[in-house]
């Protein structure tokens, strides 16, 4: 059972890392106001599994909590999204926007819906490793995708990121031609 | 023309995974690999445009405030009463009121700053042991101090003295940042024969003095003091003798 120094501990190791589950939740469940809910509910396990943390790296041991939970949120509540094949094609291009590319603001939307059209567990490893600078090793922890597949993963989420920003490229560019 | 090493191998060593061996491997075919080098600079880029396009999620402080109450509720529910037992106190009739407050204001004077000072000690204990984690001692590895004093530079609102000591017998050997108390530090590593010392350093506050102090605890050994207008705070393994010695060095 916790005690009040177990507490003091909890807020001094777990909850520094609260942006980070924040940021992970959020890009797993693409929504704000689930993803608060989501990251409220896994601190609250994280805080009454604490006794099982011994040590060792405190944020990955969070973030798997962290998006544990969100999995459980998403079976119930998006079960569909959970579907979506692993390995599957992009399926949407995003939307097409004639004037896109024109401000950093314009590429910071293009790139978050990009982000948004791959699969749940491509985007949290993008995530993982280039918002939240995770090793492999870590990553591995938290996804629980063994080590050696890591590397693979990565590969493939890079590559439908890149697929998914072209397709909105050429789909902007025909737009902006036809408006033009 | 389909290189295999573009589709796996190159993640890896653009992510800085690939051991020694297999990254110099890796450069060698590099050289001589269009595809691997347009694949590498595809990527590359694809970091840039993410990590430049303000996509991090930070908590908001609704949240972190949601969080905090519930760990608060949390720990009342498991029997832990912090804060409450105050409120009965003062709700008692005026005797006990009065009572009350001279014990408040006894803790106050005395009590508070001991115990803030030994959660402070247990932070820095505990932020010691974090540091010898792997991969947690250095956020900027370097024996001088020329590169470990800029790499703070805009990372703290201070600016920590930086100095090696390794004539005396103190290698300096990295930097980091940390949190104490809520507040942004600087940890500045030290070695001695095969320890380390972690030297945590934050600007004095005049309301929080912390006095020139040492102890041990949970076999670490601590020393507190000033230098200059920063406080500075020893923690290591290393022998109390080692730590004054250091200590009086910074304090130079």
């Amino acid at each position: 059972m916790l005690d009040p120094q177990d507490r003091i501990r909890f807020e001094q190791l777990v909850l520094p890392h609260l942006d980070s589950a924040a940021n992970l939740a959020r890009w797993i469940l693409r929504n704000r106001a689930d993803s608060d809910d989501v990251v409220q509910e896994a601190t609250l396990r994280a805080y009454r599994f604490f006794g099982q943390f011994h040590g060792g790296d405190a944020r990955a041991w969070l973030l798997q909590i962290v998006r544990n939970t969100c999995y459980t949120w998403l079976q119930k509540n998006r079960p569909s999204e959970l579907m979506t094949e692993f390995d599957e094609e992009v399926h949407q291009r995003p939307s097409a926007n004639p004037e896109t590319l024109a401000t950093q603001a314009d590429e910071r939307r293009r790139l978050m819906s990009a982000l948004e059209t791959l699969s749940p567990r491509f985007r949290e490893v993008l995530v993982l490793r280039e918002l939240e600078g995770c090793s492999y090793k870590e990553i591995g922890e938290i996804t629980e995708i063994p080590i050696g597949t890591v590397m693979s993963t990565l590969s493939r989420a890079r590559e439908r990121l890149r697929q998914a920003l072209t397709g909105a490229a050429r789909l902007s560019g025909t737009a902006a031609k036809e408006v033009s | 023309m389909n290189c295999e090493l573009a589709e796996t191998t190159i993640h890896g060593y653009f992510d800085g995974e690939l051991d020694a061996v297999r990254s110099a491997e890796f450069e060698r075919h590099l050289e001589h690999c269009p595809q691997c080098q347009a694949a590498l600079e595809g990527i590359e880029s694809l970091r840039m445009q993410l990590q430049q396009s303000d996509l991090y999620q930070h908590a908001s402080p609704e949240l972190r405030e949601k969080v905090r109450k519930q760990l608060a509720q949390e720990t009342r529910k498991a029997g832990f009463t912090p804060g409450l037992s105050w409120k009965r106190w003062f709700l008692l009739p005026t005797f006990g009121t009065l009572a009350a407050a001279a014990a408040v204001i006894t803790i106050m004077l005395f009590v508070l700053p001991a115990h803030r000072e030994s959660t402070l000690t247990t932070e820095l204990i505990d932020a010691h042991v974090r540091s010898l984690q792997p991969a947690h001692l250095f956020d900027v590895q370097s024996t001088s101090q020329h590169t470990v004093k800029p790499w703070f530079d805009g990372r703290l609102d201070f600016i920590p003295p930086v100095a090696d000591y390794a004539t005396e017998g103190f290698p300096l050997v990295g930097g980091r940042l940390d949190v104490v108390d809520g507040h942004n530090v600087a940890a500045l590593v030290y070695a001695r024969r095969k320890h380390f010392i972690n030297v945590f350093i934050w600007p004095y506050r005049e309301k929080e003095p912390i006095a020139e102090s040492s102890g041990s605890r949970q076999g670490y050994n601590w020393v507190a003091g000033k230098s200059g207008d920063m406080q500075i705070y020893l923690v290591s393994d290393a022998a109390p003798s080692d730590l004054s010695e250091l200590k009086s060095l910074l304090q130079q």
